[in-house]
């Protein structure tokens, strides 16, 4: 029976890997998936599978190189226990829409409903937290199906799907005949731009007094910074960013204002609820972002540049919206937008960044000698290496707001993190992937002592891998936002928040990384400069003041005008 | 504010999939939207299925259900209408025991001005069907609900809209891409 030229299933999910430029891909073997890992063994010359600790960690890692390169990520595992544990990565590339394509191996086809060992239902168990997900009986449907997956994981407004296929499929043959996916008849991954919003979208920009702009990460997903630039450059308007869309246009931008929500800066946040037009461009209103809604941004007309029908009008009612890719909406609109500058309404957000700087920013960055050192000024010293051009990649909690407030980038795709779902744990195998995935860029890795220790494990693919990520641990012996929150709203009981932590610095040198420890503020200046000129990677941990607190902030509930600076 | 919850008929045109109803279940399922009735079929169009779904929600909260519907890739396109835009009908099954056709002919009335179909009749029951609205099929069940019935049980609304859906326009754009 068996045709010759015929290949197996397991050999056509790497050639299909392979047709879509893939070279590099994160995974954990297991009983269901082997096949596939013994083609990866013949195919090592051409396709690098990296092995992480953790399947969580192989998701993350796919994530991060996604999001520094562009690229689809690709996570591999094994059925049951293999698969739940990449689904908290999966959840995390949909809601931040990062293009991810994961494969698992499932128990053999007439096992399946049978409770048969390591069967779980991956595909029920991953549906609403992915873009599109499958399972493949049959080894004949793998090449249509893994082709269609980058597809979807790559177009539109990007995602993660799921391919799920059975032992026997990855056993079975097939004719191997690969048709890149142009199109799926039920999914219109761009929504026509119709001429008219461009119109009336420009209309109203072009009559505001006091526009601003808010954009997010559809300006780096649609590589739009240079449509985006030029958009600004013509309006003369102020943009502010949220925190996904930070590092599409340099820190130092003349018309970036900083960034919006709950720990943005005082001036966007506040102005919010005073500009005339409020343009939204790539961005989704996300409650961090917009606070009460019953109270933001009342008074502006709304003009919403989106990719995703969905979005429109889902928390923020828009006066126009103007649909497609912004790449292409923004260059469209340009020229039917004036030339303008704002000069009296950029002196209002230079009044409030002067009362933010004072009351906020200084104290942060150059803190009282008598006080333990901040998590600000780390990212200071970071910043004085670096000059801005370093992916900053970091893990959900305080030291996150502080990396992304006091940052500075001059390239764009150089901010990694979990930003909608906040997952712990992310930063340490995102950075593995950010590194992997831009290879000749500084990556680094901001981290708190919490979410250090949720991923920890892949200090070993580290070692394995020789992977130059300079890992910077902000210690402040406690989950540090939660505490936080404590001591706001809950009166200071602090309830399983405080940390007895091992020796950091042992346990990375147990894995052969260069390890630092810093307690001193005299110390601190070198010791960035050691990390950063240290090839290979390098573990830096930073002890920080214990209870200080993030600010600005915008209490749950609250309107973003009524920020607080204390 | 307080906005008017109404009964809305949502039409989902789609590819035949067997995760789909799991991925649309989900989505109201997210939002604590109960599902009054969920009927799936084949369409006017080849290889294209049809779910009409009925939910008593605001019409702010079904144009977001209908834009996350419309968002999953297996969907073609969703709808949502209110009653006044659409035709609608429901089917109801009674099985009554045979001797009340005897002992209460007033029965036999009701089921004649009910315009109900008789189904099947053998000597210990009979099976009527009546299609009708909602409300229609409620009132035959209050009538007949006095003589006692052996069992009842009505299928999910299933509807026309009055406007032109144009799905073959819609799929022939997709392809057009």
């Amino acid at each position: 029976m068996s045709n010759t030229s015929q290949i197996t299933g397991a050999e056509a999910i790497i050639r299909c890997l392979l047709a879509e430029q893939v070279d590099l891909i994160y995974g954990y073997p297991g009983g269901a998936i082997m096949p596939v890992y013994d083609e990866l063994y013949k195919f090592q010359d051409q396709l690098t599978h990296v092995l992480t600790r953790h399947e969580q960690g192989a998701a993350h890692a796919a994530q991060g190189y996604a999001r520094v390169s562009g690229k689809v990520g690709v996570a591999i595992a094994t059925s049951g226990p293999g698969a739940t544990n990449l689904v908290t990565g999966i959840a995390d590339a949909q809601i931040d829409s990062t293009p991810m394509v994961c494969i698992t191996g499932q128990v053999a086809s007439h096992l399946l409903g049978s409770d048969a060992f390591q069967e779980t239902d991956i595909v029920g168990i991953s549906t609403p937290v992915t873009k599109w997900n499958i399972q493949v009986t049959k080894a004949e449907d793998i090449p249509s199906v893994i082709a269609k997956a980058f597809y979807i994981a790559r177009s539109g407004r990007p995602g993660p799907v799921l391919v799920d296929i059975t032992k026997d499929a990855q056993f079975g043959l097939l004719d191997f005949d690969y048709k890149k996916c142009t199109g799926v008849r039920s999914y219109k991954a761009i929504p026509d731009t119709c001429p008219d919003s461009l119109k009336v979208a420009a209309a109203i920009i072009n009559s505001a007094k006091k526009p601003m702009i808010v954009w997010g990460q559809g300006v780096i997903l649609g590589e739009a910074e240079a449509a985006f630039a030029a958009f600004l450059e013509k309006t003369g308007i102020p943009a502010a960013w949220t925190i996904l869309g930070v590092s599409a246009i340099a820190t130092d931008h003349p018309q970036n204002v900083g960034m919006v929500g709950m720990h943005g800066n005082y001036a966007p946040n506040k102005l919010t609820n005073e500009c005339d037009v409020l343009i939204a461009i790539g961005m989704r209103f996300d409650d961090r972002v917009t606070g009460n809604l019953n109270t933001y941004a009342k008074q502006a007309r709304v003009v919403h540049f989106e990719i995703d029908p969905a979005e429109i009008n889902k928390n923020v009612d828009c006066e126009v919206a103007v649909m497609g890719d912004v790449k292409h909406t923004l260059a469209a609109i340009l020229p039917h937008l004036e030339t303008k500058s704002y000069p009296e309404w950029f002196a209002q957000f230079k009044a409030l960044d002067a009362i933010e700087k004072e009351k906020v920013i200084d104290n942060e960055l150059f803190p009282n000698p008598e006080k333990g050192i901040s998590m600000g000024e780390v990212i200071r010293n970071i910043n004085e290496v670096t000059k801005g051009d370093a992916v900053v990649v970091t893990d959900v909690g305080q030291h996150q707001m502080m990396a992304i407030r006091y940052a500075n980038f001059i390239r764009t795709k150089s901010n990694i993190t979990s930003g909608g779902l906040g997952t712990m744990g992310f930063a340490l195998p995102a950075a593995i992937g950010a590194k992997m995935g831009a290879p000749n860029r500084e990556v680094i890795a901001v981290i708190g002592d919490g979410g250090y220790q949720m991923n920890i494990q892949e200090l070993g693919t580290i070692f394995q891998n020789n992977t130059g990520v300079k890992i910077v641990v902000l210690n402040n012996e406690f989950l540090g936002m939660v505490r936080q929150w404590q001591e706001l709203f809950f009166e200071h009981r602090y309830a399983s928040t405080e940390m007895v932590n091992p020796d950091f610095v042992k346990i990375a040198e147990g894995y052969h990384i260069p390890a630092k420890k810093v307690t001193e503020r005299s110390d601190l200046e070198a010791s960035v400069k050691t990390m950063l000129a240290t090839p290979g990677p390098y573990f830096l941990e930073v002890c920080v003041e214990k209870e200080n607190n993030v600010f600005p902030m915008i209490p749950t509930g609250a309107s973003v005008s009524d920020i607080r600076l204390s | 504010m307080g906005e008017k919850k109404e009964y809305f008929t949502i039409s989902v045109y789609s590819e035949n999939n067997i995760g789909l109803l799991n991925r649309i279940s989900a989505i109201f399922l997210k939002r604590h939207v109960n599902l009054l009735s969920m009927t799936a079929s084949k369409s006017e169009i080849d290889d294209v299925y049809r779910f009409i779904i009925l939910v008593k929600v605001t019409e702010t909260q079904v144009k977001k259900i209908v834009g996350q519907i419309e968002k999953q890739i297996e969907v073609i396109r969703a709808f949502y209408h209110t009653d006044s835009q659409t035709i609608y009908q429901e089917t109801a099954l009674f099985k009554i025991a045979s001797d009340l056709l005897f002992e209460e002919p007033h029965i036999q009335n009701i089921i004649k001005k009910s315009g109900a179909i008789i189904v099947t009749v053998n000597k210990k029951f009979f099976v009527l069907s009546k299609t009708g609205t909602h409300m229609e099929t409620e009132a035959l069940y209050d009538a007949l609900k006095p003589f006692g019935l052996l069992q009842f049980v009505r299928s999910g609304r299933i509807a026309v809209t009055k406007e032109a859906m144009n799905i073959s326009e819609i799929l022939a754009n997709f392809k057009e891409e």
